[in-house]
């Protein structure tokens, strides 16, 4: 089989199986993506309704297991309406911008040990860059719509994710000091040693700092002044409908899986095992995400919705402050016997 | 001063924030009191209005005199009566609608009604797949009345030491 390739590509054959191969791991790591996107939304509104005292979906299959899958047919089958006011082609491109980066960030992201697809030393920018990203889907949807609340809710949105995003990088900025590298595999193999050597504990004003952040990055609840639906009916994806505005959901969705998965990797210490009887194992990463991802859950079944003012203040004169002290006591200690209790 | 800094440790320490969490985690572990409709029904009562009924004498004879007091009453007319002398010399409705489209299910028609004719049952989950299906006549009534007169029955017994 594979000679017959080979036979078929002659010299191009190492370029051409290089690519192939990276394909076939771009679909392991998507594919799966796409799937716990889906589920979800699913457990989202599962959670929720627990914390209200419902049940929530239970009608398709089993549990609601079928839910998304029904979701995600009828979205599929609805017509994109395409505002006449609208500039189509930003129009179109917004949901792009929004998803693009959001999976094109899982490109660094590793798995266990050697198990990345694209194991580069500034893989840390890199993704503080791909988020970054992001918010221009955001803002572009919320122009393009030509629609008052679509223009208001993107004009929040950005203004939040830029202030927040300055938290966090500072949040990160204390991740590397401890670690001494950007690249997320050494930073979880910097925590080896059990629960108590994990980054949350001496960086716990920072990982407090970056989780909050994180949910102000993905515009969720109690930060979801983008989508504000008491105020500015849905924000930027009023005018949104079908599959384009399931392209924004999947993309919220992938952020949170994402933002959870850094989370889990820089202070809760990745793949490693909490207690040293047990393997270091990917299973311990998915649990460790999902633990986080409740987390988000949580909060916006309980949290409601902070005032645009309050947002700014939390984060311009809370958590930037909070930062850069902490970041400075991280650099004071590493001068002092008690340096190992950063490293 | 000393509040002060109290208010700001406890606000960094995110005190009254994991008091909410504390609260709905809590509630994730409740009993849920989800009624699963279709299979599980809330218990009702049997002053509940809902679809109407004309009722029947047990001999047959349908109630309705057409002296047209519900039409009368109706808060939002709903209700068409014409009516005409029988042979027998009673007089008889010949139209008598409701348009359940209009209804606002007061019960006035049913309190108003001398014979205890039209009367509301505990049928509620009823419904029109075009326009129209909702336009209620005599006859449908009437077959409303005579397919669930058992319980209207026991309803109206229920109740009548309260009237």
């Amino acid at each position: 089989m594979m000679d017959f390739f080979a036979q078929l590509f002659g010299s191009y054959w190492p370029e051409v199986s290089l690519t192939a191969w990276t394909l076939i791991k771009i679909v392991a790591i998507v594919a799966p993506l796409m799937g716990a996107i889906a589920y979800l939304t699913l457990a989202e509104r599962k959670v929720i309704g627990f914390m209200q005292v419902r049940i929530g979906p239970n009608r398709v299959g089993y549990f609601g297991l079928l839910q998304p899958i029904a979701d995600g047919l009828k979205l599929f089958t609805k017509e994109i309406i395409i505002p006449s006011a609208s500039n189509k082609f930003l129009f179109l491109l917004g949901p792009v911008l929004a998803i693009a980066p959001a999976f094109a960030a899982w490109a660094v992201v590793p798995f266990d040990l050697n198990m990345v697809l694209a194991d580069i030393d500034a893989a840390l920018l890199y993704i503080l860059a791909m988020t970054s990203v992001g918010v221009y889907g955001v803002i572009i949807a919320g122009w393009a719509s030509n629609s008052k609340y679509a223009f208001l809710g993107s004009l929040r949105s950005a203004a939040q994710i830029v202030s927040y995003e300055i938290a966090m990088g500072f949040a990160l900025v204390g991740v590397l000091m401890a670690a001494g590298s950007l690249n997320l595999g050494k930073i979880v193999m910097a925590q080896q040693g059990g629960f108590w050597q994990w980054y949350w504990l001496p960086l716990l004003p920072l990982f407090l700092v970056y989780f909050i952040s994180a949910v102000a990055e993905t515009n969720r609840a109690p930060f979801d002044v983008a989508e504000g639906e008491s105020e500015i009916v849905a924000g930027f994806h009023v005018e949104y409908s079908g599959m384009a505005f399931a392209v924004f959901f999947l993309a919220e969705y992938a952020n949170i899986i994402l933002v959870c998965m850094l989370a889990a990797l820089m202070f809760l210490g990745g793949w490693l095992s909490p207690v040293p009887f047990l393997p270091d194992s990917f299973l311990w990463l998915l649990a460790k995400v999902a633990f986080l991802i409740f987390f988000f859950l949580w909060f916006r079944a309980t949290f409601p919705r902070y005032r645009y003012d309050q947002i700014m203040r939390l984060g311009w004169k809370v958590f930037i402050p909070i930062t850069l002290v902490w970041i400075i006591v991280i650099g004071a200690m590493m001068q002092t016997p008690w340096a190992h209790l950063f490293h | 001063m000393l509040n002060k800094i109290k208010s700001v440790l406890s606000s960094l320490m995110l005190v009254e924030l994991l008091k909410g969490m504390a609260l709905t985690g809590r509630y994730f572990f409740a009993r849920k009191i989800t009624v699963q409709y279709p299979e599980e029904r809330t218990p009702m009562s049997p002053r509940f209005r809902g679809l109407h009924a004309l009722r029947r004498y047990p001999n047959g004879e349908e109630r309705c005199i057409a002296c047209k007091l519900c039409e009368a009453v109706c808060p939002a007319m709903a209700i068409t009566i014409e009516s005409e002398q029988r042979e027998d010399n009673t007089r008889r409705t010949t139209r008598y609608d409701i348009d359940l489209t209009k209804c606002i299910f007061c019960g006035m028609c049913e309190e108003s009604c001398p014979v205890d004719s039209i009367v509301e049952t505990r049928i509620f989950d009823y419904h029109g797949e075009k326009r129209g299906d909702l336009l209620y006549t005599k006859v449908m009534l009437l077959e409303v009345g005579d397919k669930y007169e058992q319980q209207i029955a026991a309803d109206r017994a229920e109740d009548a030491k309260f009237r």
